[in-house]
């Protein structure tokens, strides 16, 4: 745990965690609410949002990118509520429709225009880049108080903290609208709240912390960490504000286990190169889940034999 | 343009040709079987599939390497696809089964976990020095260039074997997928129709993962059924016509994509796909929005007329702009407001109607019948004569309204 941990691994570690935290926050609500999959269909349609935003502004600068991404985001939510309502179609079809035609569109975009000299590719949009979120001027642990290596500290882990903790905070100030929308909704709308506002503000919130992990880290632990640390936890107990704990919990250990697995786990296998963080944090997020189910308390339904 | 003629009429060489038919096949497959999954209310299943291919595509690479063998070879590779797969699929049916998550959740977990593990796999491929990866991330997005002949071959084969397959299967499909429970009564069983819908749908997915690659086949198995369903109220048509849609889309887009090397397959193939969705979603006669738009102004129009005239029946004046428009359109009322003779004939008519109706209400238990009244439905269409001729013996013989 000495310099070359704090270089190395801190950071991308932090990253990842509040990357992590920040996608599971909202992923408790939406699946209860039955919407797991919106964060699968907002993790595609980023990929058009900062095509084109490459496209408009011809640089590869974050901010530009944040927006296309977001505004994609909202866009395709948008369009998924027009083509359910317009052509009456289930839900999980209207979202398949879109979110498929759209990312589809953003990799024709992709490979038509001139991006081979920038760094942006489908496969690095997939899979993220923690591994090179390293914090090269640190020196050791002392360096956390000297300003100088602060100010080299990767930009991400600065504006991945700030979204997850804005996240944290606008959860635990519409805790209540957003339990009671989420477990009954007639009753939420009987005494006058505003449901389909606080649905819209639900997925809003999940688009901001995708779009943010998503540069972050990549599309796939987004995927995960919207479905599985928060599946685990309903699988774990009843009350929602311990099933929000536990998702917690578990999207920590996702980040920090799958980080240092996918870095030094095949290093005591013998093997010389890491593989994907990404993908193991994804990996170890469902190993998390399946002991959830095999051993979690409340992983029954209501009437199950392993109680409810 | 010429290109592109070529292409789709196949003369654009044999390996171009055999593509096309391909991704006709291949799209017919994934159109007819995935809309047995939409009506069954599965479609994201398909997603689970998808993504579940990629850590068994790399786990044949590694062990066809291991062996000694070429491990770009397709049949491998896909063979190693479908049972991982299959793996994601059973993990799915094993969570909703077993827990309270439900299908959705299990849906987005499993495509999470599996493709973080494929993407693992294929660094840990990127990493060994042996039999290069080369290729392997076509699987990803799909790609005809660099596709060898056989791969046609087998593309194009495993699509006809598929849609045979549907053939073979489509009566209990269709009844399982439209009403499971009516299905179940008839003696089928529901479960084993459901594995033999799944492996339609693994089948589609394996072939079409090196044309169309393993995120955007969900897209041919989900957006042709969704558009068919817009031309179609019976679950054959949209059987037959999510296959046609499919192949057309498959069809067309191989064939812009061989005329230009640039553009790749699959996006291509999904966004014709999509155009011919965005089409039917606006243009469909019945369920379309423009045919919604219109039959919703039609309506007003004639809750307009009939309100208007029930005013000049019972010579009130009309203030509504759209009503006064509608009524002097039609010549039932002159410019400056007073009904003409066609319009006060009309008027009476409409009038009558609406007594006839009334005193129906009254008389009339059946409210199968009476329950027709929407104050637009003209009683002749509910009622016989000889029934409207007992409502008018109740209030006499019609009068004339308005200045005589």
């Amino acid at each position: 745990m000495g310099a070359e941990f704090v270089q190395f691994s801190l950071t991308p570690i932090l990253i990842g965690i509040f990357a992590s935290v920040a996608c599971a926050l909202p992923g408790n609500f939406l699946i209860l609410r039955r919407q797991a999959l919106i964060g699968d269909a907002i993790s595609h349609v980023v990929l058009p949002g900062i095509v084109v935003a490459f496209l408009v502004t011809g640089m590869v600068a974050t901010g530009p990118m944040l927006v296309g991404a977001a505004t994609a985001a909202l866009v395709a939510v948008v369009l998924i509520e027009a083509v359910r309502r317009l052509g009456k179609i289930e839900p999980g079809a209207a979202m398949g429709v879109v979110f498929t035609s759209l990312f589809a569109g953003g990799v024709l975009l992709l490979e038509q225009s001139d991006t081979s000299n920038v760094h942006l590719d489908v496969e690095h949009a997939l899979m993220g880049n923690l591994e090179q979120l390293i914090w090269l001027r640190a020196e050791g642990w002392g360096s956390l108080v000297d300003p100088v290596a602060l100010s080299h500290l990767p930009p991400e882990l600065a504006r991945m903290a700030i979204v997850a903790a804005l996240v944290a905070i606008l959860t635990l100030v519409f805790w209540r609208p957003l339990k009671l929308a989420s477990f009954d909704e007639g009753f939420a709308r009987s005494i006058g709240l505003p449901v389909n506002l606080i649905g819209f503000g639900l997925v809003t919130a999940a688009a901001v912390g995708a779009v943010a992990a998503f540069d972050a880290v990549g599309s796939i632990i987004v995927i995960a960490m919207f479905i599985c640390p928060p599946a685990a936890a309903r699988l774990m107990t009843n009350s929602l504000g311990r099933q929000v704990a536990w998702s917690l919990g578990f999207a920590t250990l996702s980040a920090i286990l799958g980080y240092v697995l996918a870095g030094y786990g095949p290093i005591w296998l013998g093997a010389n190169s890491s593989v994907s963080a990404a993908g193991m944090v994804a990996a170890v997020s469902g190993l998390i889940l399946a002991l959830a189910c095999l051993f979690g308390p409340a992983r029954g339904r209501i009437g199950m034999a392993a109680g409810g | 343009m010429s290109d592109f003629l070529n292409a789709l009429f196949f003369q654009a060489g044999y390996n171009a040709a055999l593509v096309a038919i391909g991704a006709a096949l291949l799209g017919f497959a994934a159109g007819a079987g995935g809309s047995f999954l939409f009506l069954r209310k599965r479609a994201l299943v398909a997603d689970a599939v998808a993504h579940a291919t990629l850590p068994g595509v790399g786990l044949a690479f590694i062990v066809m390497v291991a062996l000694g063998a070429d491990g770009r070879s397709l049949v491998g590779l896909l063979a190693g696809s479908a049972l991982s797969a299959w793996c994601g699929l059973l993990a799915v049916e094993w969570m909703v089964r077993r827990t309270r998550l439900s299908e959705d959740a299990a849906i987005g977990a499993v495509l999470s976990v599996f493709f973080g593990l494929g993407v693992v796999i294929l660094t840990v491929i990127q990493g060994m020095s042996r039999g290069r990866q080369a290729g392997l991330e076509d699987f990803l997005l799909g790609s005809t260039a660099g596709m060898l002949f056989q791969d046609a071959v087998l593309i194009a084969a495993g699509g006809a074997v598929v849609v045979a397959a549907i053939w073979v299967l489509r009566r209990p499909m269709t009844m399982v997928a439209f009403d499971p429970t009516f299905a179940a009564a008839s003696g089928i069983d529901v479960r084993r129709v459901d594995l033999a819908m799944m492996g339609v749908v693994l089948a589609v997915t394996v072939i079409g993962l090196k044309l169309v690659g393993l995120i955007l086949i969900v897209a041919l198995l989900i957006i042709p059924p969704v558009t068919a369903r817009f031309w179609s109220e019976r679950a054959e048509n949209v059987v037959w016509s999510a296959g046609l849609l499919g192949a057309l889309s498959g069809w067309v887009g191989a064939a812009i994509s061989a005329s230009a090397p640039s553009l790749p397959t699959g996006p291509i193939i999904v966004l014709v796909a999509a155009s011919l969705f965005a089409v039917s979603l606006l243009l469909a006669p019945a369920r379309g929005v423009l045919a919604t738009l219109l039959a919703r102004r039609a309506f007003q129009r004639r809750v307009h007329r009939r309100q208007g005239l029930l005013a000049v029946s019972r010579a009130e004046p009309i203030h509504d702009p759209l009503t006064l428009r509608i009524l002097t359109a039609e010549g039932l009322m002159r410019p400056d407001g007073v009904a003409t003779d066609a319009g006060r004939a009309a008027a009476t008519r409409i009038s009558r109607d609406e007594r006839r109706w009334s005193v129906a209400r009254r008389l009339h238990h059946d409210t199968a019948l009476t329950g027709r009244y929407d104050g637009l439905t003209p009683i002749e269409e509910v009622f016989t004569a000889d029934e409207i001729a007992q409502f008018d013996a109740e209030f006499g013989t019609p009068h004339q309204v308005g200045p005589a």
